[in-house]
């Protein structure tokens, strides 16, 4: 299997902490790749190195074998690196429609064009739809319930049909029935080609959906395999249970 | 084409149709001149309101471009003759244009900051910009001065020229917001000021189109202020370049509603007149400050989001009962049972 998404030698220090130490895994191509560690482990300042949000101190980020040298969010976004966060973020005062239509790379010689064209629109009602939220299409983001809101967050990373999505705690305050959603369409999106590399608390997912799983702790690879693998792994339990 | 309400069009023209008929049917020259002012703050929230309406970054800097149209437009016709008609004003959009372009360094430095950074960054451009046009005597001649042209036009209607030149920088800037509003611009640029965070990570080029929206507002906002000094016949550095003119601008924008379309206009269109009205009632006695205020006083306490927003929102209201929201957030209680 060829890695979408390789780092190496990744690591980060806010003041005195090393929040990411030397850290380097790969996320193969067409799987959905879990990160999990226990908090503080440095699972999302590791997000935010390979998204451009934070710039490693040493390390490198490799997208389809190429180094990515100084990670942008804007230009990653647009080779098809997108992401979510891990408080739903959206367009509070956009409709849902507008929400989804900011979210398609426009080429510049399209900022003069009508804001949601037909096109557009028929392309984001057709995402809501997948998404349950069609009928909500013309309502305003911020009128949504906290689950809808990260159905929609996932819905707006979606649009420009990116390669490899991070999903940063995708069912964190979410309730059953719209994680089964959210689990459906991870699978569903896999099926088509996405590639996922996820963080998520929810172990009993994480052992149903991922595979392979990777387990950060202070900010280093502690393990990595299949999700059986890894369970059973002594180190893992260790640095979840306290030794 | 993309289709615009027919009564939206309608009533646009019908505002710029009334605007343009004013210094035909009152010819009372201290009226016109009130209505200088007025459509020139008009303009100049509008200008304003098509960066910081639609980003959500403050600038008090937007003076500085004002000064620097006005500037712009007196040493120009220093240097070529056949001022004195209506030539001043053929030349605007050149002075837009290059007001403009001038201000894309100056943005693309100060966007590196946001929120009440930026307004801090933009506010100390705009006291240096006031600095430069002092002290660069080679080009401004200093305290001292530039002319520009002297209008040729007849004194008993000599207001009217000037009163309709801003007319049209104010619809310029007008249709300017409609149309970004109404673009993918505009969607981008409301994504900006929502969440920047959010737009960076669904590759919306924040950096791009924040610089596009700034270049076009501070090219209106030249254009205003190279009426202005055409208006004047003469520019100071301390007129040019007036801490006053920035507050005016930026509070009539926040009073009639930034973010919308007609709001801006609506500000300075009660703010100027009770302004001039004050002044000439009770200016002797700064009384006329007490008044001035008053006026604000009120509007923030009965429209504390501005005019615009607040009237919309009271229409809403009396048209349909709140809505309730869409599905009840059992978020809350599945993080509970899961913990």
């Amino acid at each position: 299997m060829t890695a979408l998404l390789e780092i190496e030698g990744l690591t980060k220090r806010f003041g005195g902490v090393v929040a990411v130490d030397r850290c380097s895994f790969s996320v193969p191509a067409g799987t959905i790749t879990a990160l999990v560690g226990p908090n503080g482990s440095g699972k999302t300042t590791v997000f935010n190195l390979v998204t451009g949000y934070a710039q490693p101190d040493t390390g490198l980020v490799r997208l389809d074998g190429d180094v990515v040298r100084r990670p942008h969010p804007v230009r990653l976004a647009r080779r098809g690196l997108t992401r979510t966060f891990q408080q739903a973020r959206i367009f509070p005062q956009l409709t849902l429609v507008e929400n989804l239509a900011a979210s398609l790379q426009q080429p510049w010689r399209a900022i003069g064009r009508r804001a949601v064209s037909p096109s557009d629109r028929t392309r984001a009602l057709q995402l809501l739809d997948e998404f349950d939220l069609l009928r909500l299409a013309d309502e305003r983001a911020a009128d949504l319930s906290y689950g809808q809101k990260k159905l929609l967050e996932f819905a707006t990373v979606l649009m420009a049909e990116p390669r490899l999505v991070l999903l940063d705690e995708p069912t964190a305050g979410v309730n059953p029935l719209l994680v089964e959603t959210i689990e459906r369409r991870i699978r569903e999106l896999r099926e088509r080609g996405l590639t996922f590399l996820v963080v998520e608390h929810n172990m009993n997912l994480v052992m149903r959906l991922c595979d392979p799983v990777i387990v950060l702790d202070h900010g280093t690879k502690l393990a990595e395999g299949d999700p059986t693998e890894v369970q059973a792994n002594p180190r893992v339990l260790d640095a979840y249970l306290g030794a | 084409m993309r289709r615009v309400p027919a009564a939206r069009v309608g009533g646009g023209a019908l505002v710029f149709a009334l605007l343009a008929v004013f210094p035909f049917v009152v010819h009372a020259a201290w009226i016109v001149n009130i209505g200088v002012i007025t459509v020139m703050y008009a303009g100049l929230a509008s200008a304003w309101n098509l960066f910081s309406g639609t980003t959500g970054y403050i600038s008090l800097g937007h003076a500085a471009f004002f000064g620097i149209g006005a500037y712009a437009l007196a040493i120009t016709f220093n240097h070529v003759s056949g001022g004195g008609g209506y030539t001043p004003f053929y030349v605007l959009p050149l002075i837009g244009l290059g007001t403009g372009v001038v201000s894309l360094p100056i943005a693309w430095i100060a966007l590196r900051t946001r929120a009440i950074t930026f307004a801090i960054v933009t506010l100390t451009l705009f006291f240096m910009a006031q600095q430069l046009a002092f002290n660069l005597r080679g080009i401004t001649h200093g305290s001292q001065g530039v002319a520009a042209p002297l209008p040729s036009f007849s004194v008993s209607d000599f207001d009217r020229p000037f009163y309709l030149a801003m007319v049209g920088v104010l619809a310029l800037a007008i249709l300017s917001y409609a149309y970004i509003r109404s673009s993918k611009l505009g969607l981008m640029l409301l994504a900006v000021r929502e969440d920047e965070e959010k737009a960076r990570s669904v590759g919306i080029r924040t950096t791009g189109v924040k610089l596009i929206a700034f270049a076009i507002s501070a090219g209106l906002t030249g254009m205003v202020g190279g009426v202005w000094a055409y208006y004047l016949t003469f520019v100071y550095p301390q007129y040019a370049f007036d801490p006053l003119i920035l507050i005016g601008t930026v509070l009539m924008a926040f009073l009639g509603g930034k973010g919308t379309l007609w709001g801006p206009f609506l500000g300075a269109l009660v703010l100027v007149p009770a302004q001039q009205y004050m002044l000439t009632r009770f200016g002797a006695s700064e009384l006329y400050l007490v008044g001035y205020s008053a006026v604000f006083v009120v509007i923030l306490l009965f429209m504390p989001r501005g005019i615009v927003p607040s009237l919309s929102a009271g229409a809403n209201l009396l048209r349909r009962p709140p809505s309730l929201p869409a599905e009840p957030d059992l978020g809350i209680e599945a993080k509970r049972a899961a913990s």
